[in-house]
């Protein structure tokens, strides 16, 4: 029976699996990679000059530090004159700000979306808060230090940092990209377990899948 | 003109699904509400389950939108709140009051200046303590520029989330004046930390009077603006005109106060009811709508900014040039507030928003509860709001309550 | 404001009454007739504005204090019916059935407190927090620095630094070198 033939009940409930959701169908349970740079240096530094030059925001105001990103993508701070652009998924993205503290709530969120994005990915966090906890040290419900959940590339300190401040981190992310020295991504693969651990310990109902993308 | 018969097509279409929906809704007694909620079988294939935020550039900051979609209508809807939630409350209380300042007006990050005048207040209540004449207006001005600041962005969001994304980089380019004349007065962009209980940190800046007055021409002049590109705008009107109508029998239920009970034609401004600091010697009238739909409310926005610029050049004309901006204070490392309980309130750029502060007479609050202005517009309001209308213009109606989740969540 | 407390002290039996200004007034009631005072003020005495429901934890005396502030929007004026329910048994009456956002209110008290609201709808689904599995966080026997230095991980070389005397030792410096000895002031001022 061709596709085109089935009638919508029937892709939705195929054959064996009636009203049953087939979770592990949605997703991949294959674990990260760390992906090798390249061996040529000249295709490697053509490669990270390209990387530098198109970084896309993820669209996702985690805290409030994301008060100060509307400013930094209109007219006054315009950030795509340095090619940055926001994106409203994190599958066509490659940034990942952190803006501000992160309660345990949308922590679970922001695994779950940086975990989606492709490669080559990076964390820029935002705010003092994502350093030792901030303002917020002795709360119950934030986490005081972010590079224990996610490898994080830039850290921009501040309560709040002001645009120029998000631009001169952009500056520090690109030129650690064209040295070839943002290996977040690969540094979140090799110590995988490590990083789950961490994160379990606080996401006390985890009912996602290990790595999810 | 074909323009406008398309957009009453447009509008005859979508009426027909809103006049399902008022037709089913406006119960009158409260239970009622909670009483309503239906089951959706999702294996029926009928009906979907889709979620809007955390990560949706359409949701107004970190919350969630668990909606049931039975074609492009949304059927029910469950609001989730918390992705914020910093423990306000108990951090307070573990701080002296003066150590509180800082960490209250991160409570409200558009409109920060409120939670400082409220906590500020609360405490010289409490205290019995007289702030000086000048620190009033200042007082004040600081309220009505922050005002400003969160209805502007809050119009350039209204206009984004209907897809006119020109207006909203024309909001937040002129919010980014306002926000140079806080830097300039207070030293800070976004977080002030200004006022304090006896009154404000400094005075004004040599010269900062004609700054401001060109500031505000500035706005005025975007306003009018908007008035041409966005409220003469025939898709804005098509979509904007009928959604999300809020019924005046929902104002006592729910608890809806401000431009979003005004829009309903409630005569509810803290200012005027309940003067507080100077606004007993302002001259101003309430603004009052009545269609109480989502075209309403913004337009009411527009007329809240231009109100708001009348009263700062007002305060500017009268207020007293020369003078102390601040009470000597006892010794706050040591300062013990008398025991007892107060409440105040101040109408936000969304409503009222008010401190409850419970001192037992120790160094530190014994409780501080923050009633935001969102709280109940954006949790169970929302939910009986966007029943019925299209899954576009969801995020039209959250606007249109200016939801803030750090206010709700705290 | 002060015939509808004469009248509330015709119809009721009021515990205490404090007011804090001239429009502002705090009573309290016993738990059993709170309901019914509210019920009166909202149907009789035009408090049609249910401004918040909040939760006071006296611990010391082993109760909880439930405060509903009503508004009158005619006469502008706050009243808050304060009632005292035991801590050991936190329960209360739902008040869903006079105003609809009471039952957001209750959720959140529920959470924050574990005060029990019998009937009032979702109430024991949680709304802010997520997989807590402590007890209620705004309760005063919940330490919450504790919990996050526990729990979080937190950065090495943040110190605190107890403002008094920090200000003592600045403006005193010979009075507290008495006090704490000569070494202690000198560390203390270098910041450990």
């Amino acid at each position: 029976m061709k596709d085109d033939e089935k009638t919508i009940d029937e892709m939705l409930n195929p054959a064996g699996a009636e009203n049953e959701f087939l979770t592990e169908e949605y997703y991949c349970q294959a674990l990260p990679k760390s992906v090798q740079p390249v061996a040529n240096k000249i295709v490697r530094k053509f490669y990270n000059w390209a990387q530098a030059n198109s970084l896309w925001i993820l669209a996702f105001g985690t805290g409030c530090g994301s008060i100060e990103l509307p400013p930094l993508f209109t007219a006054r701070y315009d950030i795509s004159r340095f090619g940055l652009f926001p994106r409203p998924t994190p599958r066509q993205s490659g940034v990942f700000i952190i803006s501000g503290y992160l309660s345990v709530k949308t922590l679970k969120r922001v695994i779950r979306s940086y975990e989606q994005m492709q490669n080559p990915k990076f964390v820029l966090a935002l705010g003092s808060c994502t350093v030792n906890g901030g303002m917020y040290f002795d709360s119950y419900n934030t986490i005081n230090r972010l590079d224990y959940y996610l490898p994080v590339d830039v850290y921009i300190a501040g309560c709040m940092p002001r645009p120029e401040a998000l631009i001169a981190g952009f500056n520090k992310l690109k030129q650690l990209i064209k040295e070839g020295k943002a290996e977040g991504a690969n540094k979140y693969a090799e110590n995988f377990e490590w990083y789950k651990a961490n994160q379990k310990k606080i996401i006390k109902n985890w009912d996602m899948p290990e790595y999810n993308w | 003109m074909a323009s406008n018969k398309w957009s009453e097509n447009v509008a005859d279409i979508k009426s027909e699904a809103k006049e399902e929906t008022r037709k089913a809704a406006v119960p009158h007694a409260p239970e009622a509400f909670w009483t309503q909620e239906e089951t959706f079988d999702l294996s029926s294939g009928k009906y979907l389950k889709i979620w809007q935020g955390p990560q949706h550039p359409g949701v107004t900051g970190n919350m969630a939108l668990e909606l049931v979609v039975e074609g492009d209508i949304v059927r029910s809807c469950k609001t989730h709140v918390g992705y914020l939630h910093r423990g306000f409350e108990k951090l307070m209380e573990r701080r002296k009051y003066i150590q509180c300042f800082p960490i209250v007006c991160r409570i409200c990050v558009p409109e920060p200046d409120t939670n400082e005048y409220l906590f500020a207040a609360a405490v010289e209540e409490l205290a019995n303590i007289e702030i000086p004449e000048k620190a009033a207006w200042i007082r004040t001005f600081v309220l009505e520029l922050s005002r400003t600041a969160s209805l502007t962005m809050g119009l350039g969001g209204q206009a984004g989330a209907f897809g006119l994304g020109t207006i909203g980089q024309w909001a937040v380019a002129h919010r980014d004046y306002i926000l140079d004349l806080f830097e300039e007065l207070t030293g800070g962009r976004v977080y002030h930390m200004y006022i304090i209980p006896g009154g404000v940190r400094l005075d004004f800046p040599d010269g900062f009077e004609d700054r401001v007055r060109a500031v505000l021409d500035k706005i005025e002049h975007l306003i009018g603006d908007i008035e041409k590109v966005m409220f003469n705008n025939s898709v804005f009107k098509a979509r904007a005109k009928g959604l999300g109508i809020i019924p005046r029998e929902w104002i006592e239920p729910f608890g809806i106060t401000g431009t979003t009970a005004r829009a309903a034609g409630a005569p509810l401004d803290v200012r005027k009811n309940n003067p507080y600091l100077v606004y007993d010697q302002l001259d101003f009238e309430m603004i009052l709508g009545s269609a109480s739909d989502v075209y309403e409310r913004t337009l009411l926005r527009k007329e809240e900014i231009l109100l708001s610029i009348r009263l700062i050049r007002q305060i500017l004309d009268r207020m007293p040039k020369a003078g102390p901006v601040r009470r000597k204070l006892p010794n706050v490392l040591h300062w013990k507030v008398p025991s007892g309980e107060t409440y105040v309130r101040v109408e936000s750029g969304r409503g009222e928003m008010g401190y409850y502060l419970v001192s037992d007479g120790s160094e530190y609050p014994r409780r501080v509860h923050v009633r935001g202005a969102s709280y109940t517009h954006a949790m169970a309001l929302l939910e009986h709001l966007v029943k019925g209308i299209s899954i576009a213009d969801v995020a039209g109606v959250m606007t249109s309550l200016q939801t803030c989740p750090p206010e709700i969540e705290r | 404001m002060k015939d509808i407390l004469t009248r509330l002290d015709s119809r009721f039996v009021i515990e205490r009454k404090d007011e804090t200004r001239s429009n502002l007034v705090f009573i309290t009631v016993k738990k059993p007739v709170a309901i019914e005072v509210i019920t009166y003020l909202r149907d009789y005495e035009g408090f049609r504005h249910l401004v918040l429901i909040s939760a006071v934890d006296y611990i010391e005396r082993n109760v909880f204090q439930l405060t509903y502030l009503l508004h009158n929007y005619q006469l502008h004026v706050d009243i808050g019916v304060r009632v005292e329910i035991d801590r050991q048994h936190p329960q209360m009456d739902s008040i869903h059935h006079l105003w609809a956002a009471a039952g957001v209110y209750q959720r959140e008290l529920h959470e924050m407190f574990g005060i029990d609201f019998p009937g009032s709808p979702h109430v024991a689904e949680p709304m802010i927090l997520e997989g807590w599995d402590n007890i209620p966080p705004m309760r005063k026997e919940f330490d919450t620095k504790k919990y996050a230095e526990e729990t979080y991980f937190p950065r090495e070389g943040r110190f605190k630094q107890d403002p008094r005397e920090v200000m003592e030792i600045k403006l005193y410096p010979v009075d507290t070198e008495v006090k704490y000895g000569i070494k202690q002031v000198v560390r203390k001022r270098r910041g450990h």
